[in-house]
């Protein structure tokens, strides 16, 4: 066929456009230049997620031929249509589904929790309402706080479905479903189930495409104002590599921008005692991540060994796959082995009790909240971290606080757990962990220093990637995937046998960290991911050292206190063990 | 509440492996097999309790959220027990005018149930469906096949003893 049979002439508010065949209204208007508001409509693209349920009919606009009003999001274009957005009838109708939305939605913007960053009150604002003329029935569902991660809001839900698109598309988890119909339709679990008692891996994938307050991450900020007000109380916090790259936008900065002084200036301001680095306990995950793989490969253990620092995706596997539960790594993530190091080396070394020790992360994950209250998390009782607070919530806390992020001067992290390589701020973006091991695993299995650090191969956005590594006599085949389908897709293929890679990284959210759940949100903008993975390997590039086992920190900690790699005491300390659950 | 949905305990073992029979059989995409198999199964136990529609999931590989949203949408499935008559009232605009609210209201008050739930004595469910199409027999209900049309207030009484008899007789 003829490129000028595949593309049709069409035009927007009077601006002809050529647009290849099948493209929608609003691609179509996106290529003349023309806005036309949307809200339950998502395109990430290269993330392959697209909701295009046209149900919220924000989109409409005129067909000037027929002078049918048409959603322009799923609406195809046709060859010679003359399309009008802003048309009197194109904008009135436009008002009538939004005020429809309103009529049945909560109005307590002041103190919601997505005040200010809310799509629908953002259009509202945007269309100059300043009167809903519609009134009648409103939804009145019970809210859902049942977990430690999510609060679920179904009165705030506009059912646009995007939530249902990440968690059954993209995350093949199936927690979430339209239900019921009508005016009773929401998206909800089965049964109507607390969220606590189904197989939400807690990713927050779901919150973080929520154009409303129906989904959001369970608040901390409290507990954790109270913990600093607490004179008997040793507050430390630690950072993960991703919140550093991204918390900046929260204050007017590109996405991208580092910030990592600011951030740890802007926690003592609030009045924490002691600032450690996830980025750290990244290392020291690496060292005993890569001991544990050099032994299954040398003594024939269970192979792949896949990566455990990502909580959304341990819930995942213990819910959809609990007969593969010998395959990822025991290693703890980075965010418990920092809790774990800081309640035992660090409280001996400052002669401090863990029963003093209030330890906080912060992290851009909305699962680490639930992780931190996994009873195998603990020791002697305490919780290896007692609070967890999202990218979002530490700049809330900071906003509130009145601390001007913009001016505060850059400040390093405090001694003993506060020092990091190259290798762990990569931690954040999806391939990063499998990399970092791979630095550490081939010179642990060659005994030879390696030579280029940089793994590009193993770096990009593509769902699944793999690479092969030259380990002289032998090779290391490594896998990666992030969003939990493409996970599916290899544990798959290790069920069925079908798998011949050694070591698979996986992360649950998209890009890995750095579009976690907690992040600030990037409003389907996907360019947003990829400045701030891009961030983090210039972290990378930047650091004097670039190699986990050599971080001076993690070998002062196994000289003075954890003996060597794999050692009793690092077992008991830094490693896990995983339960089979149910899948409902 | 998480026990009862797993607990399949109470489901009647010889309807279960009629139901897995059915299911072994399909060869298509369970996804859209789902209806029939939800069909096979309302028939089998007569509604589709939580713990049932689990089971489904479960054998179908599918997420219980789909398989409750399908169950849900479609009015012919109950997540409730259903009585041995099901009286269906009609409310179209015909039979309202005529009065069918206070048909509608009697029978509840003399079966002795709520509006979609199933009676104390598992006689009957009753309740209330869009224009049927026999709006020339208005007011009108339907009691499982059995259609009676011109049905007024003082009717009633006669209609549902006739059933409580026959109920009580074939148990």
């Amino acid at each position: 066929m003829k490129l000028i049979d595949k593309m049709i002439t069409c035009s927007v508010n009077d601006i002809d456009v050529n647009v290849e065949k099948g493209s929608t209204i609003l691609e179509a208007a996106q290529k003349a230049g023309v806005n036309i508001p949307t809200l339950c409509h998502l395109n990430l693209h290269e993330l392959d997620a697209v909701n295009q349920s046209a149900n919220c009919r924000v989109c409409v606009i005129e067909d000037e031929g027929s002078g049918r009003v048409l959603p322009a999001c799923s609406q195809e274009v046709s060859e010679g249509m003359r399309i009008q957005t802003d048309s009197l009838k194109a904008v009135m109708a436009r008002r009538t589904s939004l005020e429809l939305l309103l009529s049945n939605h909560p109005r307590d913007c002041l103190t919601c929790v997505k005040n200010l960053d809310c799509e629908l009150q953002n259009l509202s604002h945007e269309m100059n309402i300043k009167e809903i003329h519609y009134r009648g029935e409103k939804m009145n569902h019970p809210i859902d706080e049942s977990s430690q991660a999510i609060i679920k809001d179904p009165n705030k839900c506009i059912m646009c479905r995007r939530c249902i698109t990440m968690c059954n598309e993209v995350q093949t988890v199936g927690v979430l479903s339209p239900l019921e119909r009508g005016f009773d339709v929401v998206a909800g679990t089965a049964f109507h189930l607390p969220l606590d008692q189904t197989s939400c891996t807690y990713c927050g994938q779901c919150v973080s495409v929520c154009p409303t307050a129906a989904l959001a991450e369970i608040d901390a900020t409290s507990a954790v104002w109270k913990a600093l007000n607490d004179e008997r109380k040793h507050t430390i916090v630690q950072v993960a590599p991703a919140v550093r790259v991204a918390l900046g936008e929260e204050f007017g900065y590109d996405p991208g921008e580092i910030s990592t002084g600011k951030v740890v200036s802007a926690l003592k301001r609030l009045g924490f005692d002691t600032v450690f680095d996830t980025n750290f306990g990244a290392d020291l995950t690496i060292v005993e991540e890569a001991k544990e793989l050099s032994e299954r490969i040398e003594s024939g253990g269970t192979l792949p060994m896949l990566t455990s620092c990502c909580p959304a995706w341990v819930q995942f596997i213990e819910h959809q796959f609990p007969e593969l539960l010998d395959v990822p790594s025991s290693c703890k993530s980075p965010q418990s082995m920092v809790g774990a190091m800081a309640k035992s080396y660090y409280a001996e070394q400052s002669g401090l009790s863990p029963a003093d020790i209030e330890m906080v992360s912060i992290m851009p994950c909305v699962a680490k909240k639930s992780e931190a209250a996994r009873e195998e998390l603990s020791e002697e009782g305490y919780a290896n971290v007692d609070q967890v607070l999202t990218t979002r919530e530490l700049a809330r806390m900071i906003k509130e606080a009145a601390i001007d992020f913009r001016s505060l001067p850059d400040k390093p992290f405090d001694r003993l757990l506060g020092e990091s390589t190259g290798a762990a701020a990569i931690f954040g973006t999806t391939g990063g962990v499998i990399e970092a091991t791979t630095r550490t695993a081939y010179e642990m299995l060659t005994g030879k220093e390696i030579g280029e650090v940089n793994f590009k191969d193993l770096r990009g956005i593509e769902g699944v990637r793999e690479a092969t590594i030259d380990l002289g006599e032998r090779t290391l085949r490594v896998g990666i995937a992030h969003e939990l389908g493409n996970a599916r897709r290899l544990l798959e293929d290790i069920r069925d046998g079908k798998s011949d890679f050694d070591a698979i990284e996986i992360m649950a959210c998209p890009g890995g960290c750095i579009g976690g759940g907690g992040q600030p949100y990037h409003h389907g903008d996907v360019s947003t991911l990829r400045r701030r993975a891009e961030a983090l390997y210039r972290i990378d590039k930047d650091m004097p050292i670039r190699k986990s086992h050599e971080n001076p920190l993690v070998k002062e900690a196994y000289e003075a206190y954890l003996g060597k790699p794999g050692s009793e005491r690092a077992h008991r300390l830094l490693h896990t063990s995983y339960s089979a659950k149910e899948r409902i | 509440m998480k026990k009862d949905v797993l607990d399949i305990t109470d489901l009647d073992e010889t309807r279960l492996v009629e139901l897995d029979n059915y299911i072994d059989k399909i060869t298509g995409d369970p996804e859209e097999e789902l209806i029939h198999v939800l069909h096979f199964a309302q028939q089998q136990f007569g509604y589709l309790p939580h713990n049932l529609q689990r089971y489904v999931a479960k054998r179908l590989d599918l997420p219980s959220a789909t398989v409750n949203g399908v169950v849900t949408f479609y009015s012919l499935f109950s997540e409730e027990p259903r009585g041995k008559y099901t009286i269906s009232v009609c409310m179209g605009t015909a039979c309202f005018v005529k009065g069918a609210d206070k048909v509608l209201e009697r029978i509840l008050e003399l079966t002795g149930s709520e509006k979609g739930k199933m009676s104390e004595d598992g006689l009957f469910t009753v309740e209330d469906v869009r224009c049927i199409g026999a709006c020339g027999l208005a007011p009108v209900l339907t009691i499982n096949e059995k259609v009676y049309g011109n049905v007024g207030v003082e009717d009633v009484d006669d209609i549902i003893r006739q059933y409580k008899r026959s109920g009580r007789r074939e148990d």
